[in-house]
């Protein structure tokens, strides 16, 4: 089933996950059916039809492999620490986590809570270790895991999709936006109890006469918390690819604008930098906001 | 790009390792960067209260300094005077010293004159008589002449 190489083709085959789930087949074009047994998406008409009880197993091993590599360098700072004369490594960990501090201290205010810091922290290094793959150039690790497939599994490396930035697959950011969303309920609940949560929901912003008013208003406040958080990462990470893979797509037209695009990637990649750190950034400080606004209680 | 079980494996995944950094990585790095911070105070409050103790201890040397140097000009005054006196205690020792040796030296000289006075007085009446007897030795009545000499003699 292998496509022919053509911009769009090359494009969507970039844009497609590693996905794992119950294998369909396309008996005629746009019919589907189960073929009853589990593999490899060979195709993205094939991954959108196995439905939610898939995996991407691609966003799942690197955001994983990302996660440990962090928690193995905090954890591996922590057992060495001293008081004493810090070592550089230890001196790196101590920056970040000094400036994860600062930031957490500066807008969280819900008095002594051990969760928020080392969350805030894991979102930050985590997610900027994530978008930090977008700087990898677009084709090489998805080619090297198509080849390796190939050689291993013997299958046909175009069918082999690989995505290495796991933020840039909406259901990563959509996850940890869902478990921000939780903590959000759980601390509502236990700092201003059920009464209290449901008040904040229903009684303002325009008092109790209004109150189904009120409940749809504040509920799609609190929804759309989670979502914004969500989308705004994924969009900005999916559209800093896809420039990436535009610019990737001028490499096959002629020398002078491959070399124009090789400038350009250079130019993007740059000011790249500067959009992964934010986005990881601005994740953690608005993850500490809602935190501090469960903490809240309404007078 | 479909939302799958992705979703609900990096929820899991996200709060795995959020607990994670919460009990092994935060607490540990968090309480070093708190003992350090004590004990950069306290280095500070301790140099803080060093630089005091100099100040003060240079303070102190220098009063003390002062107070030597008082009394080393006071001793240095008290020298010369000292010695001034001395000195002018040996001029005065040594002028009555001298006034008597002057003196006594002058009553040894007269008493020596008196002697020699006396003994010429002796002698020049025996001397005057052996002369005058020698030259008017027969005409010459002993007795006469000698009373007329020894009124002579007395007379010198």
């Amino acid at each position: 089933m292998a496509e022919e190489l053509t911009t769009s083709g090359y494009i969507k085959h970039h844009l497609q996950n590693l996905t794992f789930g119950p294998k369909h087949e396309e008996l005629e074009p746009g019919v589907w059916t189960p073929t009853g047994d589990y593999g490899f998406a060979m195709s993205s008409g094939e991954a959108a039809q196995m439905g939610f009880w898939s995996i991407n197993v691609d966003t799942m091993f690197m955001s994983i492999l990302l996660g440990g590599l962090m928690m193995w360098f905090f954890r591996s700072v922590a057992k060495k620490i001293s008081a004493g004369v810090p070592t550089n490594t230890q001196n790196f960990a101590e920056w970040i986590i000094e400036f994860i501090d600062d930031s957490v201290r500066g807008s969280f205010s819900g008095g002594k809570n051990t969760l928020v810091a080392p969350m805030a922290l894991t979102i930050f290094v985590w997610i900027f270790l994530m978008n930090l793959m977008d700087l990898i150039p677009v084709d090489l690790i998805p080619l090297a895991v198509a080849h390796g497939a190939s050689a291993v599994f013997g299958v046909d490396p175009h069918d082999v999709f690989f995505k290495i930035v796991p933020t840039t697959d909406p259901n990563a950011t959509l996850g940890m936006a869902l478990f921000v969303f939780l903590l959000m309920l759980y601390y509502s609940f236990k700092v201003k109890g059920a009464g209290g949560f449901i008040g904040e929901l229903t009684l303002q912003p325009f008092g109790k006469w209004a109150l189904p008013i009120n409940l749809v208003l504040e509920t799609v406040t609190l929804i759309a918390k989670p979502f914004s958080l969500a989308l705004r990462l994924f969009g900005n990470m999916y559209a800093g690819e896809m420039v990436f893979i535009l610019i990737a797509t001028m490499y096959g037209a002629g020398l002078v604008l491959g070399s124009f695009a090789g400038l350009l990637q250079i130019g993007w990649a740059i000011f790249h930098i500067l959009i992964i750190t934010l986005q990881a950034f601005i994740f953690m400080v608005l993850t500490t906001v809602y935190m501090d606004m469960a903490h809240q209680e309404h007078h | 790009m479909n939302i799958n079980a992705t979703l609900i494996g990096q929820l899991i995944a996200f709060a795995i390792f959020v607990a994670f950094c919460m009990k092994y990585v935060w607490p540990p790095i968090m309480q070093a960067l708190e003992e350090r911070k004590k004990k950069i105070a306290d280095g500070l409050a301790a140099a803080e209260r060093g630089r005091h103790e100099q100040e003060l201890a240079e303070k102190r040397a220098q009063q003390v300094i002062h107070e030597a140097k008082d009394q080393a000009s006071e001793i240095v005054s008290q020298a010369q005077r000292r010695g001034n006196e001395i000195v002018d205690e040996a001029k005065g020792t040594a002028r009555t010293e001298g006034e008597r040796i002057l003196s006594s030296a002058r009553a040894e000289i007269e008493q020596e004159a008196n002697r020699a006075r006396d003994e010429l007085r002796a002698q020049v009446a025996s001397v005057a008589l052996a002369g005058a007897g020698k030259i008017l030795s027969r005409e010459i009545d002993d007795k006469a002449h000698t009373d007329l000499l020894d009124e002579l003699v007395s007379q010198i």
